[in-house]
Parts: structure tokens; sequence; C-alpha cells
């Protein structure tokens, strides 16, 4: 048999999977989970050698497309799995041709919704998923990015200082355009509001929806949440001449939001008196890239914002605001975040990303602080986080679950 | 229930030259089952994302009956795309299944149950509307979907390559539901296809679209009988239609040493010496006076009572499309043959060779 498969760095352990067997029929022993749950098309997670793949059954020309999509969302910076590879050409042991496999890795510590919301580690759960899902949207329409089938379904969530980052996980729907039209902004976020109220009533008819949670004004955030963030982002501001300052206080409320801008558009009126402002290109990341920038970690936006505040309170606190940026960050990177982090015993490190336990470390700093009524050093709170809260967490790094519970309708007809 | 009107709708995508979709006029009919086709790059998502308000109207208007919607947002424009959503939730029974955009919508009660219970009915799903998905078979899982549109009770369905996703059997099968169920529903749909066999099957008329400019718009057997020009004549039928050019001839046209006789006014309207002639592969027959348009076969396809022969002109380069003629399936000329063929004359197309626009009746 000739499978073909085209990858962006092929591991050579892909040949050795069944690809004759179709994927629903694949043996035990290389499934990383058993199937949980039913989706539209067949998947199924893979562990391939150290690390876990998710493999897609989907006819090979929309295999293409989505593989190249994911590709291409990943070169404009997008949050989103990462594509391997396409595999084609399958070909059954009686003869028959059998659907292409889209391959793309598994996000570590990435949560599923219905993982999201089976925890409830926090009463807002349902307004944290919510907002990360709206921050996701913007983006990608900020990037002229249709998405044409948003759910939480299709997404994934990974925990970014106790709130939540969203990573699109489903592209095949996708179109990647200079610019979207209003009326494809509008649709994206219909369709949105309609899934996320469909997919909660279905919580809720399973029992996993907090009682009095009414899924329909959940649902209807995710459009207030888009509206405020978009209308920050791209609207028009006039003021008067003398008020120059509010050309810096909008980019600051943009950076605040997590937002750098790349292009701003600045005009005056014909007599000069008012002074008219639009930002034409703004990117998320502003913390995450100064972050980076100084210290080398990639972490989420909101993890990069809390560490930058410790960098902050430990250059104060060590007196060196007249220092090189740079040279203070490593000092706190060796001193500090390295030694706190590798204080987490091994076999608890699958628990939480260490950026996020650095983050539950500060949490858990200020809340033994305020019942000791002093403050407590960081190195006795790594004992007790250690000792109390960590062991009692689940183990995040794989969390596996068909990315869907939909059922399938493309079986055979019975007509 | 409604009509659309496509009134001179224009696309241009920024920083393109040349406009998407070319000032299009269509006009559907309240209940019509209009199907857009073409190549990729005709146009044809575009049009029905222009309905859908996906896409912004640059020139022209778009209506649905009476209101102008050219500008108003989607949400509000009383269409629905079905397939959009193929998501089966696997708690809700199948009732909630197929009413909860009415319950987003803000619906009472009473007239959501009313509503899906009439499309239940239409759907044969009747039986299972207190059961979850999951007790149901495959089809009817998508009828469920499809009952999610049909509750909305739009004035107009929108199918964007619904079949594209299944497989060459599944396609068909699922073709006729579609098609038979909107006649029962009675509701004016717009359905975009790339495949023009799916597009003649399904449609009342047929709109095929090139490079953003409407070509025909017509029913099925019109645009088979009766393609305006060169394009629709190549682009629909399957086999495809031969298209020559071929010199004009005293009093006909002349095909090899044969010159077949044409009306006078039909080549008065050829404004060079050649004119492109269409015959479709049924409508040749094998001349006994060894006489036509010499073809040496190169293949020969049996389908039991019909053959169909791909052969080439001599001089033909061998990238051209293949001459291709229906022959009697038992007595099918051989591969290599050389056989001569002269078209039945009630069924000749011929087209002005500079315009490309069809000249015969």
């Amino acid at each position: 048999m000739a499978i073909d498969i085209t990858a962006i760095s092929p591991n050579p352990a892909l040949l050795d999977l069944p690809w004759s067997v179709p994927l629903e029929d694949w043996p035990e022993e290389h499934l990383a989970a058993l199937p949980r749950g039913i989706s539209r098309h067949v998947v199924r997670f893979v562990r391939l050698g150290q690390e876990v793949i998710a493999v897609k059954e989907i006819s090979e020309p929309l295999a293409r497309r989505e593989f190249q999509t994911l590709r291409n969302l990943r070169r404009l910076g997008q949050p989103a799995v990462e594509p391997l590879a396409v595999v084609s050409g399958r070909v059954a042991g009686d003869g028959t041709a059998l659907d292409a496999c889209l391959i793309t890795r598994h996000l570590r510590f990435s949560l599923p919704y219905r993982a999201v919301f089976s925890q409830r580690l926090r009463d807002d759960t349902a307004r944290r998923t919510l907002d990360a899902l709206a921050v996701l949207l913007v983006r990608l329409h900020l990037a002229g990015v249709f998405w044409g089938d948003v759910s939480l379904s299709n997404t994934l969530f990974r925990r970014d200082a106790g709130d939540f980052a969203a990573y699109l996980v489903d592209a095949e729907t996708a179109e990647i355009h200079p610019e979207l039209s209003r009326g494809q902004r509008e649709h994206d976020l219909f369709v949105a509001h309609g899934n996320i109220a469909g997919e909660l009533m279905d919580l809720e008819a399973g029992g996993h929806l907090d009682e009095g949670e009414d899924p329909i004004e959940i649902a209807n955030r995710i459009m207030h949440r888009y509206d405020l963030l978009w209308n920050e982002l791209t609207s028009e501001e006039r003021f008067e001449r003398g008020d120059r300052w509010k050309v810096d206080e909008r980019i600051r409320r943009l950076n605040n939001l997590g937002f750098d801008v790349d292009e701003l558009e600045m005009s005056t009126d014909l007599d000069g008196t008012t002074i008219r402002i639009q930002p034409k290109v703004v990117d998320a990341g502003h913390h995450s890239r100064r972050l980076m920038r100084l210290t080398g970690l990639d972490v989420e936006e909101n993890q990069a914002r809390r560490l930058l505040n410790d960098l902050d309170s430990y250059r104060a606190a060590t007196h060196r605001q007249g220092d090189d940026e740079e040279l203070v960050a490593h000092a706190w990177l060796n001193q500090i975040y390295e030694p706190i982090t590798r204080t987490v015993p091994p076999q608890l490190r699958d628990k939480l990303e260490p950026a996020e336990i650095f983050h539950e470390l500060l949490e858990h700093r200020w809340y033994l602080s305020e019942r000791a009524g002093h403050d407590i050093p960081i190195e006795d709170t790594v004992r007790d986080y250690v000792a109390t809260v960590l062991p009692g967490r689940p183990d995040e790094v794989t969390v596996l679950g068909v990315d869907t519970e939909e059922i399938p309708i493309t079986a055979i007809l019975d007509s | 229930m409604a009509t659309v009107t496509y009134d001179k709708a224009t696309r241009i995508y920024p920083g393109a030259d040349t406009p998407s979709v070319d000032q299009l006029d269509i006009e559907v009919a309240d209940g019509e089952f209009l199907v857009l086709v073409g190549p990729s790059g005709s146009g044809k998502s575009t049009a029905l994302r222009m309905l859908a308000g996906l896409e912004e109207v640059n020139g022209g208007r778009i209506l649905i009956g009476d209101r102008d919607v050219t500008h108003m947002p989607p949400k509000d424009r009383d269409v629905a795309m079905v397939f959009q959503n193929y998501a089966l939730y696997p708690h809700m029974s199948v009732a909630d299944n197929m009413g909860f955009a009415l319950k987003i919508a803000g619906k009472p009660k009473a007239e959501i149950r009313q509503r899906v219970e009439e499309a239940a009915k239409i759907l044969d799903l009747e039986p299972y509307l207190e059961r979850k998905p999951k007790a149901l078979s495959g089809g009817q899982r998508q009828r469920v979907a499809m009952g999610r549109a049909i509750v909305r009770q739009p004035q107009v369905f929108l199918m964007d390559e619904p079949l594209s996703n299944l497989d060459a059997k599944l396609r068909v099968q699922t073709r006729t539901q579609i098609a038979s169920l909107q006649r029962r529903l009675g509701v004016t749909t717009v359905y975009v296809t790339h495949d023009q066999v799916e597009a003649m099957t399904m449609g009342d008329r047929v709109a095929v679209l090139n490079f953003g400019v409407l070509q025909q718009v017509d029913t099925p057997r019109r645009m088979y009988d009766h393609p305006d020009n060169v394009f629709v004549a190549g682009f629909i039928g399957s086999p495809a239609m031969n298209l020559m050019s071929v010199p004009v001839a005293d009093g006909g046209l002349k095909l090899g040493d044969y010159v077949q006789p044409v009306e006078r006014d039909v080549l008065g309207k050829a404004t060079g010496s050649e004119v492109v002639l269409g015959v479709r592969p049924e409508d040749l027959e094998i001349s006994d006076s060894g006489r036509g348009l010499a073809i040496e076969v190169d293949v020969v396809e049996e389908l039991g009572a019909d053959a169909y022969i791909y052969g080439s002109m001599p001089g033909q380069d061998a990238g051209d499309k293949p001459f291709i003629a229906r022959v009697d399936g038992r007595t099918p000329p051989a591969k290599g043959e050389v056989v001569h063929f002269q078209p039945k004359g009630e069924h000749l197309h011929i087209f002005n060779a500079e315009s490309g626009e069809r000249i015969s009746d």
C-alpha cells in the first residue's frame, strides 16, 4: 500500500501507525485515551513516541485545506493548534479507499470546555471561558480570519493566571481574507452565540451546568465582550488639539488589554483644531512579548502580566530601579522564577504549567500572608503549596477527550 | 416565503481589478429552487454570500420579497444557511435539538413545540421527538439537522456546497432528499455547487456563472438544449459537448469533405470565415458514406446499451479535448479505427467564433 504523508517535520514513527485500518477501529494499543463521546468526524488521540497527536479522518481535499489554513493561522501568530501532517492514499485491507487523516499536535496543558466546566474550580468558569473565546474571536477577525463554525467544542482552553486563553482547534470552515466585512464578523458572532447557547443547554441537560445559570444569558456574554473589545481596539476617537495626551492614553488602554499598537492613524481637520485617531494595526500579546524579550519565557498573556509584576516588585525590593531592565530580568529569572518552579517535585509537574504554578504560588502567598497577618516568605509558601494544594489538583498536561461530543450525521442514510 | 432579486448586484474585493460578481441580475421566484453553478473563481459562492450578508455589495441591490436587504445585517435578513451547523447535542432530546434556535430567539414554548411538531411531521421524525440523538440512525440525524433550519421558517434557504464533504454514493442519495424536501416545503432556495450534474438534477432553474458574470439562467432542459454561448455549451453536460472551429461553406458548414447544411440566416450572423460548432456526443452518427468528420478512435468506453468513443481528429494535438461520440453498444468501432461522423441535423449548436454567442436557433 502506498500512502502519502505530507508533514512539516516528518516523524518516521508515523509510518508505523495502522493507516490501512479505518480510524474508528484503531487498536487500543495506539490510543492515548479511550474515545469518549462522539464527534462529527472520527477523531482519535494517539501516542507517538514522547508526544500525543490528534488524528482526524476527513476527505483529502478538506484535510489539505485545513492543514494549510492551520499553517497560515500560525504564521499569522494566531493561537491555533499545530498541524503536523496529512496522510492520504490510505487503502483498507479489502482494497477500499479510506479517507485521508489530518494530524495535529496535542496542545499541552489544554482543556476541552467540558473538562473546564466539570471542574468548577471557581464559580465564574462560564464567564472566564467566554471572555477567552471573545478575545480569540477578536484576534482572528483583526487578522482577517473568518471562522465559520465558532463554538466551545472547536476551542481549547489553557489556564492563564487564573483566567483562560483560547485556542482554535477546528479550522475546517475557516477562511483567511485580507480583511473581513462587517457581515462576516456578524455572522461569526451569530453562529458563536447559537452554538454556545446550544452547548450550554446540552451541559444543562446533562446536569453539568450550575442550577440557576441561564445558557442563553451566558451565551449573550460573547456578544457583549466581543463588541466592547472590538470597539476599544478599532474605534475612531476625536479630541481637541490641546488634549494630545489622549493619544498616549489610548495606547496605554490598548496595552492594558494586552494589545500593541503597530499602526495608529492620526489626522487633523482642516483648521487643525480637532485630532482624529484610529488604531489600524493592533497585535495581541503585549505582555507576553515583553516577557519573552526580557527572559525568553514563552507564556500566556495574563501569566506574563503576572510575572512582569513580580519582576517589578523584585526590582523595587532589590533597589535596582536604575539598572538595565534586561539585567534585572536575568537576575529575577535565576534567583526567583527558576529556583521556585524547580522546587516542584517531578511527580507533580504534570499538574500545571510552571508559569501557572508560579501564578498560583503568588496567590497562595497572598492568602497565607493575609491569614498570618504578616508577609510570608516565598520559600515557606512553596513548601505549603506543594504539600497542601498541588497534590489535590488533577494532571492537566494531557487532558484528552474527543474535542467535540457531537454526533455524526454523515453516516449512511436510510432513505 | 418570498422572491429573491439580484439587481445589478456587484462585489469588488478591495484591491481587485475586476469584480468577483459583476452586475448580477437574477429573479428567483417564490418557492423556486435556484442553483448557482460555475467553476472555481466564477463568483457563485460570493453571490450566495452577498445574499446572506457575508459579503458587502459594492453596486446594485439585493431584494428579498420587497425588502431591500443590500446593507442589512445577516441576522435580520430572515434567511437560513442550511447544514451550517451539523452538531447534535447528545443530552438533549430530538425536539430540543430542533427547537433550540427558537428558544434562543425568545419564542414562547407553545410556539416552539408547534413548529417543531410541524417540522417533524414533514421530516418523518414525529415518533422520535422525545428520544436522544444517539438512538437515531444516520439519516434521521441528518433530518434533525435540516429540521433546525426548517423550524426557523426562514423566507429563503441558502446552501453552499452542502454535499462536498460526502462520498459519491451518499451525495446522490442526499441530493435527492434535499430536492424532494425543498419541493414539499416550497421555501425559496438558493443552492451553490461546482458540480453541473448536481445543478442539473436539483434545480428548477440553473444559473451558470463564469468570472463573475452570469452566462445564462434557465431550466436544466433549456440549458442543455439551448446553451447561449460557448462557455455554457462546454460546461453543461457530461460527457461534454464537442466544440470545434469549422469553416463556413456555401449553404452550410464544412466538416471534412462534407458540407453540413445550415440555414442562411444563421450563417449570416457569423462574423468571420469560421464558426464554432457544438455537437453533443449523443447527436452524432456514424456515416455510411464514409464522409464527414474523420475520427481516430483512442478509447472505447462500453456501457452496455451504449458505448462512448473518445477519439481525435487528424492533426489534433494530444493535449486537446478528445472528441466524444455515443454509438450503439453492440457494434462499437475498435480502438485505432478511423470512423466518419456526421451530426444529426436537428441538434446543431452554432456559435459566433469571435463573441462565442449562439447564432443558431
